[in-house]
C-alpha cells in the first residue's frame, strides 16, 4: 500500500518536474512511508537524532515556529545534563519585567522558561510570512496529518513549480502541502547547520534529525512508557497466572 | 454448600475483641463487612461477565484518585486550561502517566459499563424483584455519561471546543426550556470561560455523586443477591463471598487491569484524539466533529433523524427504554438462555447498537442514513415489540430444566 503510494508520488513527482501540461494536479501528493525508530509498541527514539534536531530546530525552525509548551527544562529528556540545559537557555532572551521607565526588557531564560515563537503576537507572525502564522511545534508531529514522515517529505522535496502552475505571490512549491504550495520558504538545504558532533549535515540527514527532535516533542515520554510498560504488563501476566491458579485451587471443591 | 436462601448469614457471628470490639459494638462496620463481604451467600454459578461490577467499582477508584491530582494541576480558563493540561503531560513528575491513566481509565470505565448493561439485559437482571437496582444502574448510566462528556470539554482543545458547541445546540434544541437550559450550561451563546468553569465543577461533583450513587446500588443489590445465569431462583447452590468470589473477582481484575496497561503504555493514541492536541480555536471549525466512541451509537440516532429536535428525543429515548424494560417484559422466565425469542431481539439489539455506533462515525451520510434508520427501528423493537409479545409466549422453561423460573 506505502508501496504504492510512494509510487505515485513519484510519478506525480516526475509528471511535475517533466512539465506535462494535461493535468498539473493542486491535492496533495500521497507521504511516501518512511521508517523511524520510535514507530511501533516498543520504538525508542534514536536520542543522537533528537540532539541534532533541536540543533537544527534552534537554529533554522525557531526563526518562524515556536514550541511552546516545551520548556528548556525539559530538553533534559533528549539526553542533556543540567547544565547544557542552563547553558542552552541562558543563550536566548525573553521578555522580562518593565524597567524603571516602564519600558519592555529581556533578561536570558531559565530551565523553566518556554520556547515561545519568535514573533510577539499573530498579527506580526503573519505580516512576516505572507499572511499565514507558522503553526506552533509542541505536537505537530501528531497533529499533522500524515504525522513524522510527511514532515520529513515536504522538508525535502521544495523544488521549482511544474509549468503551468500559478504559485501565489511568497510561496514555494512543495508537492506535500495542500494545494501544492506553501508559505514556508524551503527552511533546510545541504549544509544548513553546523552539528557539534561532526556528523555530515546533508539536507536528508537535517530532515530527519528534526524531524525526530519534532517527535520527541510531540511524545515526550514514548520510550519511558515503553520501558516502563514492559515491565508492568509481564509483572501483571505472572499475577494472573497465581491469581487464576488461586481461582482455581479455592473453587475445586465446588461441583 | 447448603441451599441457602439467607443470603446474610447469622449463624456464624464473630465476636471481635480490644479495639476492634470496642468500635465494633458502637458501630458494627466490622459485623456489617463480615456480613455483606466476606459469609455474604452468592450463587454458586455465576460466569465471568459477573465479574464486571467490582471492575467497574474499581476503575471508579482509579478514575477519583487520578481525577483528584489532576485537579490539583488543572486551570479551568479558556485562556490556561490547555497550557495547564500540557504542563501536566510534560512538567509535572509522572503528570503524563496519572493522566494517560485517567483518559483510558474513562473509555474502558464505559465499555466495562455497556458489558455489565447487556449481561443485565441478557440475563433479565432487571426483573422483579431487582427493578430498583436496574433503575439505580442506569441512573449511573447516565451520571456516567455526563461526567465524561464534561470531562471531555476540560482539555479545552479543538474537539473538546466543538464537541461543547454540538451538544450545546442540540440542548437548545429543546422547544421552551431549550435556550435556558443552554445558557445554564453554557453561560453564553458559544462555549467560554463560563462554560469551562461550570463544566469542571460539573465533572469534578458528579464524580463523586457516581460514588455515592454506587453505593445505594449495592445495598441495593444485597437485599435481592446477585441473580444467575440460569436465572432460577433461588439458586441451586450457594458459597459464601469470600474466598470464592473474592478469588473470582482478583483474577477477572488483573486480567482486566493487564489490558488496562496495555493501553496506557503502548496503545494510548487508541484512545487519544490527536485533533484536541490543538488548543481549542473558535475561528476554526474542524473538518470532522466527532464524539468518543462511547456516545456514538446516541450520535448515529441523532443523525439518523430529519429533525434535530426529533433526534433528541429518539435519541434520549433509547436510554429511556432501558428504564422500562422491568414493565416491558413481565415473563416469569428470567435468563435469555431459555427464551430463543427474547435471545434473538436481544442479539439484534447489540448488532443494532454497535452499527448505530458505525452510522455515528459516517455522520449518517448516504446509505449510512438508511441502515442507522433500520438499526434505529430495531434497538426500539426490542423494546415496544420483542419484550411485550415474548412475554406472553415464553412463560416457561424448557422440559428438563429443574426449578421455578
Ligand atoms: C521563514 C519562516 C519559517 C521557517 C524558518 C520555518 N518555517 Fe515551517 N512554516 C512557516 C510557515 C509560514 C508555515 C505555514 C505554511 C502554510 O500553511 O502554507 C510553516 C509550516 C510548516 C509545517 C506545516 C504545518 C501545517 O500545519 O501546515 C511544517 C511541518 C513546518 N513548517 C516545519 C518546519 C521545520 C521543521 C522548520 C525548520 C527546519 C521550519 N518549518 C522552518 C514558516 C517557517
Ligand atoms: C458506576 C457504575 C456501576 C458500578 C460501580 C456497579 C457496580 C455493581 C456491582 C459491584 C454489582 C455486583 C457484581 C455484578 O453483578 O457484576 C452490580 C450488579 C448489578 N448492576 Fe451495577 N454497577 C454500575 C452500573 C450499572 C448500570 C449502568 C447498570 C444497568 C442499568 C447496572 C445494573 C446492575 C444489575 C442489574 C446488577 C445485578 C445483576 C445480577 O446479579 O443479575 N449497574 N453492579
Amino acid at each position: 500500500m506505502s508501496r504504492l503510494h510512494g509510487l505515485a508520488a513519484a510519478l506525480a513527482v516526475l509528471g511535475g518536474v517533466s512539465g506535462v501540461r494535461a493535468e498539473v494536479p493542486t491535492t496533495r501528493a500521497p507521504t511516501p512511508a518512511h521508517v523511524w525508530s520510535f514507530d511501533g509498541p516498543m520504538g525508542r527514539f534514536d536520542m543522537a537524532s533528537v540532539q541534532r534536531g533541536y540543533a537544527v530546530y534552534n537554529q533554522v525552525c525557531s526563526a518562524c515556529h515556536g514550541m511552546a509548551a516545551v520548556t528548556y527544562g525539559d530538553l533534559a529528556g533528549i539526553g542533556l545534563n543540567e547544565a547544557q540545559v542552563r547553558q542552552i537557555a541562558a543563550s536566548h532572551k525573553v521578555p522580562g519585567p518593565l524597567d524603571d521607565d516602564g519600558h519592555p526588557t529581556r533578561r536570558p531564560a531559565t530551565p523553566n522558561d518556554h520556547l515561545l515563537s519568535p514573533f510577539p503576537n499573530p498579527q506580526a507572525a503573519m505580516r512576516a510570512n505572507s499572511g499565514v502564522v507558522p503553526p506552533d511545534q509542541s505536537r505537530l508531529a501528531m497533529v499533522f496529518p500524515g504525522g513524522p514522515s510527511r514532515i520529513y517529505a515536504l522538508l525535502t522535496s521544495y523544488g521549482p513549480a511544474p509549468a503551468g502552475m500559478t504559485i501565489a505571490p511568497g510561496h514555494a512549491y512543495n508537492p506535500y502541502f495542500d494545494g501544492r504550495q506553501t508559505a514556508m520558504p524551503q527552511p533546510l538545504r545541504d549544509h544548513q547547520v553546523t552539528y557539534a558532533d561532526g556528523t555530515d549535515a546533508t539536507l536528508a540527514r537535517e530532515a530527519e534529525d528534526v524531524t525526530n527532535f519534532l517527535a520527541w516533542a510531540a511524545w515526550p515520554h514514548l520510550a519511558e512508557r515503553h520501558r516502563i510498560g514492559a515491565r508492568i504488563v509481564l509483572y501483571l501476566v505472572f499475577l494472573f497466572v497465581l491469581t487464576i491458579l488461586l481461582k482455581r485451587k479455592v473453587w475445586s471443591h465446588v461441583h | 454448600m447448603a441451599k441457602n436462601t439467607d443470603l446474610h448469614e447469622t449463624r456464624q457471628t464473630v465476636t471481635y475483641t480490644g479495639v476492634a470490639g470496642w468500635i465494633d459494638r458502637r458501630l458494627p462496620v466490622l459485623t456489617g463487612f463480615r456480613a455483606e463481604y466476606i459469609t455474604y451467600r452468592m450463587p454458586a454459578n455465576l460466569n465471568w461477565l459477573w465479574n464486571f461490577g467490582a471492575i467497574l467499582t474499581v476503575v471508579l477508584m482509579v478514575m477519583l484518585a487520578t481525577g483528584l491530582f489532576l485537579a490539583i494541576h488543572y486551570t479551568p480558563s479558556a485562556a490556561d486550561a490547555f497550557a495547564s493540561v500540557e504542563a501536566i503531560d510534560r512538567q509535572v513528575p509522572s503528570g503524563w502517566l496519572l493522566r494517560s491513566i485517567h483518559m483510558t481509565g474513562a473509555s474502558l470505565f464505559m465499555a466495562a459499563l455497556y458489558i455489565h448493561l447487556f449481561r443485565g439485559l441478557y440475563y433479565g437482571s432487571y426483573k422483579q424483584p431487582r427493578e430498583l437496582l436496574w433503575i439505580t444502574g442506569l441512573v449511573l448510566l447516565c451520571m456516567v455519561m455526563l461526567t465524561a462528556f464534561a470531562g471531555y470539554v476540560l482539555p479545552w482543545g479543538q474537539m473538546s471546543y466543538w464537541g461543547a458547541d454540538v451538544v450545546g445546540k442540540a440542548v437548545g434544541a429543546v422547544p421552551g426550556i431549550g435556550g435556558w437550559l443552554e445558557h445554564f450550561l453554557q453561560g453564553g451563546d458559544a462555549p467560554g470561560d463560563v462554560s469551562l468553569h461550570r463544566l469542571f465543577i460539573l465533572h469534578f461533583f458528579m464524580a463523586f455523586a457516581v460514588l455515592g450513587v454506587v453505593v445505594v446500588h449495592v445495598a441495593v443489590l444485597h437485599v435481592a443477591g446477585s441473580g444467575n445465569p440460569k436465572g432460577i431462583e433461588p439458586p441451586a447452590a450457594t458459597v459464601p463471598f469470600h474466598p470464592y468470589y473474592s478469588a473470582k473477582d482478583a483474577a477477572g481484575l488483573v486480567l482486566f487491569i493487564t489490558v488496562f496497561a496495555v493501553l496506557v503504555f503502548f496503545f494510548p493514541a487508541i484512545v487519544a484524539e490527536p485533533e484536541n492536541y490543538r488548543p481549542a480555536n473558535p475561528m476554526h471549525t474542524p473538518a470532522d466533529i466527532e464524539p468518543e466512541w462511547y456516545f456514538l451509537p446516541f450520535y448515529g440516532i441523532l443523525q439518523s433523524v430529519p429533525s434535530k429536535f426529533g433526534g433528541l428525543v429518539v435519541s434520549v429515548g433509547a436510554i429511556g427504554l432501558l428504564f422500562l424494560a422491568p414493565w416491558l417484559d413481565t415473563s416469569p422466565v428470567r435468563s435469555a438462555r431459555y427464551r430463543p425469542v427474547y435471545r434473538l431481539g436481544i442479539v439484534g439489539l447489540v448488532v443494532a447498537f454497535v452499527t448505530l455506533g458505525l452510522v455515528g462515525r459516517h455522520h449518517a451520510e448516504g446509505i449510512w442514513m438508511i441502515v442507522g434508520r433500520i438499526a434505529t427501528l430495531v434497538y426500539y423493537g426490542h423494546f415496544l415489540l420483542v419484550m411485550p409479545w415474548s412475554t406472553r409466549r415464553e412463560r416457561t422453561l424448557p422440559a428438563g430444566v429443574e426449578g421455578t423460573p
